[in-house]
């Protein structure tokens, strides 16, 4: 018998594949709507897209935009390329550290790179996929990225996806305290997280919509 | 009513354009004052960001770094009352006419020449400055003339490989198939760069054009644009634009009533830096790991799905509307040697006056960082300039004033890559920076070379040793060694570049890694 996260993950990609859509774009759509991708899509959609399971799983692994846990309720990640460490981003990010009491993670590092405490998303593959491990308490997780293309304005980050360029440790608390206070807010507020998690962007169409 | 610019591109946005064209939009109100705000496109003088302007009869003013606390001063002094004619050149935040600004005055702007100046998403604008002249140029002409007009212009792949697009595209015509594809590389991942990002948000009808005359130049009836996910508003913004193309019959069945066909489509990638590698972005499209493919075969012979594709950078493809429109030999006659045109350099890092400085090959790293760029944030020395992104090499003093053009450049071992200058001050740590190109590539390697793969790490090990303080002959020659391996036995360039930065570090910054004099056998780079 099919659990009820299978059901609702085997819908989860039901909806959202199409014929010549790309599985890029199918797994983007699904991580935008559900926030991450459960463990159950893998099944339903290798049987969609006449793909095996492990190519599926390979494929989501790869890449790290892929998330197979749930994010945070507030997720910032930190540019740590040449320009942003130009203009003192390794200072920044130990600020960040002290002041969330968390550990940054490379988003870049493809999972063979990464250290085994931070794998549990991918060895969660063959159960619900949980809250994150790491920072479940604060509710705040860190991410190294690799150029947010706001070079010219370093340091640059972003904060549940709303870029901030040239920020200064108290810039960077003030805006910590304004998303953990809507954090807050939303998780009063049941089904309004995922909308609030979204880029503007996202709203006007930007999730491969297209095909 | 007055008109008033915000720019909606991400750099405007993340130093708070929401907020102030709402602001804006607010006091307006409060006071009754009928305002029209136009969210353009950045001008790409990025220091100033958010850089509002004001229409007036002499031009559009401009006033910089605007705050919140400042929109209402900017009502007080009736800036935008309809019949307020003064410039407001007594506004503290007012940088004058914004065409006069010496910054963007001097650039050569043909690629850029629209950015800022038109709302990114207006048909409309698109079409009153110059929008189509290329595509209707290119549907009079034939296929192998079309070929032949790039190859004229001597254009070459801004992407940072720098080989001649009209050459490609003259291959992927002459192929015989019942499928071609052209495939934008819009996964700008080098850190110092984002002309990619400003041509998408600020001028996408430009891209779109451009990605269409690479289609009836080529027999190819599709096209994608590959973005990477860090970038979700030039997602956005690209495919609003495709939206309003197809319904201005300027996309699909029958291209501006030629009865050609193209259809054009976006796909966002998923964090992975290879997959700016043509062969590895391909693969992800086709929906697997972003794994290099060999060469050849060549993508121009069968690339995506095994079918002929153009493959091009988002600049190289932004810039094929200009040459069409104003012909080859326009083009041409900018640029110097076999560098033709102008390519946009981007002023990054540590640096003043950070932005876009789109200027015909020639120029000297000296006259961009200290002339537009003003030189340091902080009033420090430059030490070191990392031109071509992360796989492009340091240039020290020495070798700044030497023209940006692609063999002379390549005669001392360095890259002029995609155009992105990363300035660092005299704080800078060359072996740290080094250190961390290895690290980078460690990262980011796709893992299918042993060079790459293993050579990323055994280099990062190799050079914490030596910053520990073991800075033997044995240990420089092991890291030398190493990096020649990495040149001459990876894949693709991610691992066959890495060693770029790290030997121009360990060659023009010795001291940096604990070595009292030069470091023994130096090569290129």
């Amino acid at each position: 018998m099919l659990k009820p996260d299978t059901l609702q993950a085997a819908d989860l990609v039901a909806r959202h594949v199409r014929p010549g859509r790309p599985l890029l774009s199918i797994l983007h759509a699904i991580q935008d709507e559900a926030g991450y991708l459960p463990t159950g899509v893998i099944t339903p959609l290798a049987l969609a897209l006449n793909l095996s399971r492990a190519e599926v799983h390979g494929f989501i692994t790869y890449y790290p935009h892929f998330r197979t846990t749930p994010p945070a309720a507030v997720v910032i990640q930190l540019c740590r390329a040449e320009a942003c460490q130009s203009m003192g981003s390794e200072a920044l990010a130990q600020h960040i550290e002290q002041r969330t009491g968390c550990r940054f993670t490379e988003h870049g590092g493809s999972p063979a790179h990464t250290a085994p405490a931070e794998r549990t998303g991918h060895t969660e593959l063959t159960g619900h996929a949980a809250a994150p491990l790491e920072q479940p308490k604060t509710g705040v997780e860190l991410e190294s990225v690799y150029c947010l293309g706001l070079c010219a304005l370093s340091p640059a980050l972003t904060i549940n996806q709303r870029l901030h360029a040239k920020v200064t440790p108290q810039q960077f608390d003030a805006w910590l305290a304004c998303a953990q206070d809507s954090a807050q807010h939303s998780a009063q507020q049941p089904g309004s997280r995922a909308a609030a998690k979204m880029p503007q962007s996202a709203q006007t169409g930007a999730t491969g919509e297209h095909i | 009513m007055k008109r008033v610019f915000v720019p909606r591109d991400s750099a405007a946005l993340a130093m708070g354009a929401d907020e102030v064209a709402a602001a804006i939009a607010a006091e307006a109100g409060r006071r009754g004052v009928a305002v029209e705000i136009i969210r353009n496109g950045s001008r790409g003088l990025l220091w100033l960001e958010p850089l509002l302007e004001i229409e007036t009869p002499e031009g559009r003013v401009g006033y910089g770094n605007v705050t919140l606390e400042q929109v209402a001063s900017l009502f007080d002094a009736k800036l935008f009352d309809a019949d307020c004619l003064e410039t407001g050149g007594a506004h503290p935040a007012c940088v004058g006419l914004v065409e006069q600004i010496p910054y963007l005055k001097n650039q050569q702007r043909l690629t850029f020449a629209r950015i800022g100046i038109t709302d990114p998403l207006s048909t409309a604008d698109y079409l009153a400055h110059g929008g189509l002249q290329g595509l209707r140029q290119a549907l009079a002409m034939s296929a192998q003339d079309a070929c032949q007009t790039l190859i004229d212009s001597g254009l070459r792949g801004r992407g940072g490989a720098a080989f001649p697009a009209g050459v490609k595209w003259r291959t992927v015509l002459g192929a015989a198939a019942q499928q071609k594809y052209v495939v934008c590389n819009a996964d700008e991942g080098d850190s110092g760069t984002f002309s990619d990002r400003l041509a998408m948000e600020s001028d996408p009808f430009m891209l779109i054009e451009g990605i269409i005359i690479a289609g009836i130049s080529t027999g190819a009836s599709e096209g994608w644009i590959y973005v990477r996910s860090e970038y979700p508003h030039a997602v956005a913004t690209l495919e609003h634009a495709l939206i309003l193309a197809r319904a201005a019959g300027w996309l699909g069945q029958n291209i501006l009533g030629s009865g050609k066909t193209f259809e054009l489509y976006v796909a966002m990638g998923a964090g992975s830096y290879v997959c700016g590698e043509e062969t590895a972005l391909l693969e992800s499209l086709e929906g697997r790991r972003g794994i290099v493919r060999a060469k050849p075969p060549i993508p121009a012979l069968s690339g995506l799905f095994g079918q002929p594709t153009v493959i091009n950078n988002v600049v190289t493809l932004a810039t094929v509307p200009i040459i069409f429109a104003r012909g080859a030999e326009f083009y041409r006659g900018f640029g110097m040697g076999r560098s033709r045109g102008t390519l946009p350099f981007q002023l990054a890092g540590n640096i003043r006056q950070g932005g876009l400085v789109e200027l015909a090959f020639g120029i000297t790293l000296r006259e961009l960082v200290f002339g537009y760029g003003a030189g340091t944030c902080n009033d420090r020395p430059v030490r070191a300039i990392q031109v071509g992104g992360p796989l492009g090499t340091y240039l020290p003093e020495s070798q700044w004033d030497l023209p940006l053009d692609y063999e002379a450049y390549a005669a001392v071992g360095a890259v002029v890559g995609h155009g992105g200058i990363v300035v660092h001050d005299d704080h800078a740590d060359l072996a740290a920076l080094a250190q961390y190109a290895m690290k980078f590539c460690a990262l980011e390697s796709c893992g299918k070379c042993t060079p790459c793969r293993i050579g990323s790490t055994r280099g990062v090990e190799v050079i914490q040793q030596i910053r520990d303080g073991d800075t033997s002959a044995k240990q420089v020659t092991l890291l030398r060694d190493l990096c020649d391996t990495m040149v001459n036995g990876s894949l693709c360039a991610m691992g066959g570049m890495t060693p770029y930065p790290v030997l121009s570090a360990l060659n023009h910054f010795p001291e940096d890694f604990g070595l009292t004099q030069p470091a023994p056998t130096a090569t290129a780079a």
